[in-house]
Order: structure tokens, then C-alpha cells, then sequence
């Protein structure tokens, strides 16, 4: 079994960037999610990108915890960004009905962190 | 034709071996990446709903051919509670469990058919089906 804890959540100045490699189980999801909460509390990490870049299959359970991550995250202070949705994944996602309300999104990882900035810095006016 | 394969399903576990197993088997038979993974969640959905509602089935995944079209079947089945009331469960948003009850309208929509039947105390069965374009 994949252990969440082996998904690495990098420290980048003042974001963290997470990139799913792994075929999460339902267990390792919510596990991730809490290990991603934990290091944003740690770190006082002023946003986040989780990168899916990688990421072939997004089912509702799936969602809910990307979801979940944004709106826990954002009750935290922190500003996350989903970035690399690949194209099969986004047109499942719309279909199953998911289209991940509140959640904001980014084509690439360097598009994701101009994103946090900009976030971070109309928050700070 | 590609074999035909079994996945028995008694944990999240095997939610992740039976949607990769469908997806290698749509990939065999020549389905795009867009089709794959609309078949791979759709497959993660109706598994899911085993593992939440009957704790154990099994997905059974083929390849079927009927007159000159050939497409992707799968089965999944248990020997759990079944559902009261099937067409409430078709309806976007509705769940007796933790999920956002998007697994079988939304496996619907990603699937060109889907036969469902259910019988209290007996269990469910749930077929999917897409073509070939």
C-alpha cells in the first residue's frame, strides 16, 4: 500500500508545493489531506499548489477531498491551487458533475505560483 | 480480443486494481484517453458503492461484440443490502453514505449504457457499457 506520508510536501519560500505521483487509496487520501494541513499549521505556508499533474483518474471521492483540502486550507489563512488537470480528467470531472466549486486552478505549476502571489498580494491590500 | 478479467472487491484497495485493470483493458481495445478515463471512473464509482454499501462483489470487465460494434462491458455486482428505492439513487446528489451520491447518475453519463438491478436482501448489479467509435 502506498503510504501518504511518501507523497513529499516541498517547501518553497513562502509556499509548499505537493505533486501527486501515486494512485491514491481512499485511506491515503485522507491521510494526504491531513498531512497536507499539518505541514501548512508547521510551516505557516502562505499558499499551497497540489499538483495532478500525474494524476489520471479523479473520481467524486477524489474531488471531494481536493474540495475539502481548498476550503480547510482557506479556513487556515493558506491559498491553495490545483495545477496540471489534464484534459481527460477535467472533461470526467465535468461530466461525473464535479467541477470542483471554490477550488481554483492553474495550467501549470509556474502559472499556479504567479496565481498565489497575485491571491496573496490582493489579500494583503 | 483481450481476456476477459475478474476483480474481486472488498476494500478501497481494490477500487484502484479494478479501475487500472479497466483502463488497461479499454486501452487494449483501442479506446482514446478521454474514454479511458471516463471508463476508469466510472468503474472507481460503481466499485465504491460496493465497498460502502455491500462491502464485498466483484467487477467483472470484458470485451463484447454485437453486430460489428465492439465495446467495453462491466459488471459489477454484490450480494449486499440493495437499494430501496433505484431511482432515487439515480438522482444527482442523493446518498444514504459518505459520498456526494455522484457515483451512479455520474457513472452514467460517463458510460454509453447502464442497466441497473437491484433486490432487497438478494443484492445489485450494475452493468456499463461503451462502444467504440
Amino acid at each position: 500500500m502506498i503510504e501518504a506520508s511518501r507523497i513529499p510536501i516541498l517547501k518553497i519560500e513562502e509556499f509548499l508545493v505537493a505533486s501527486v505521483q501515486v494512485e491514491l487509496y481512499d485511506k491515503s487520501a485522507v491521510m494526504f489531506k491531513e498531512n497536507l494541513l499539518e505541514r501548512i499549521y508547521e510551516t505557516k505556508a502562505k499558499g499551497m499548489i497540489l499538483d495532478l499533474t500525474a494524476v489520471e483518474v479523479v473520481d467524486s471521492f477524489m474531488g471531494r477531498i481536493i474540495t475539502e483540502v481548498g476550503a480547510m486550507a482557506a479556513l487556515m489563512g493558506t491559498r491553495v491551487v490545483i495545477t496540471g488537470l489534464q484534459p481527460a480528467v477535467a472533461i470526467t470531472l465535468v461530466e461525473l458533475g464535479l467541477e470542483l466549486e471554490g477550488v481554483y486552478t492553474a495550467l501549470n505549476l509556474e502559472k499556479g505560483i504567479v496565481a498565489l502571489r497575485r491571491m496573496i498580494a490582493e489579500g494583503e491590500e | 480480443m483481450p481476456r476477459e478479467r475478474t476483480v474481486p472487491i472488498r476494500s478501497d484497495l481494490d477500487i484502484v486494481t479494478a479501475r487500472v485493470e479497466g483502463r488497461e483493458l479499454a486501452k487494449e481495445l483501442g479506446f482514446g484517453v478521454i474514454d479511458q478515463a471516463r471508463i476508469a471512473t466510472a468503474i472507481s464509482e460503481l466499485t465504491r458503492n460496493i465497498v460502502q454499501y455491500a462491502e464485498q462483489g466483484e467487477a467483472i470487465m470484458r470485451p463484447v461484440e454485437v453486430s460489428g460494434r465492439v465495446g467495453l462491458e462491466i459488471i459489477c455486482q454484490d450480494e449486499g443490502p440493495g437499494i430501496p428505492d433505484v431511482g432515487l439513487a439515480m438522482q444527482d446528489g442523493f446518498s444514504t453514505s459518505t459520498s456526494l451520491g455522484m457515483g451512479m447518475p455520474g457513472a452514467k453519463r460517463l458510460m454509453d449504457e447502464f442497466e441497473i438491478e437491484s433486490e432487497i436482501g438478494i443484492g445489485t448489479t450494475v452493468i456499463i457499457r461503451k462502444w467504440l467509435r
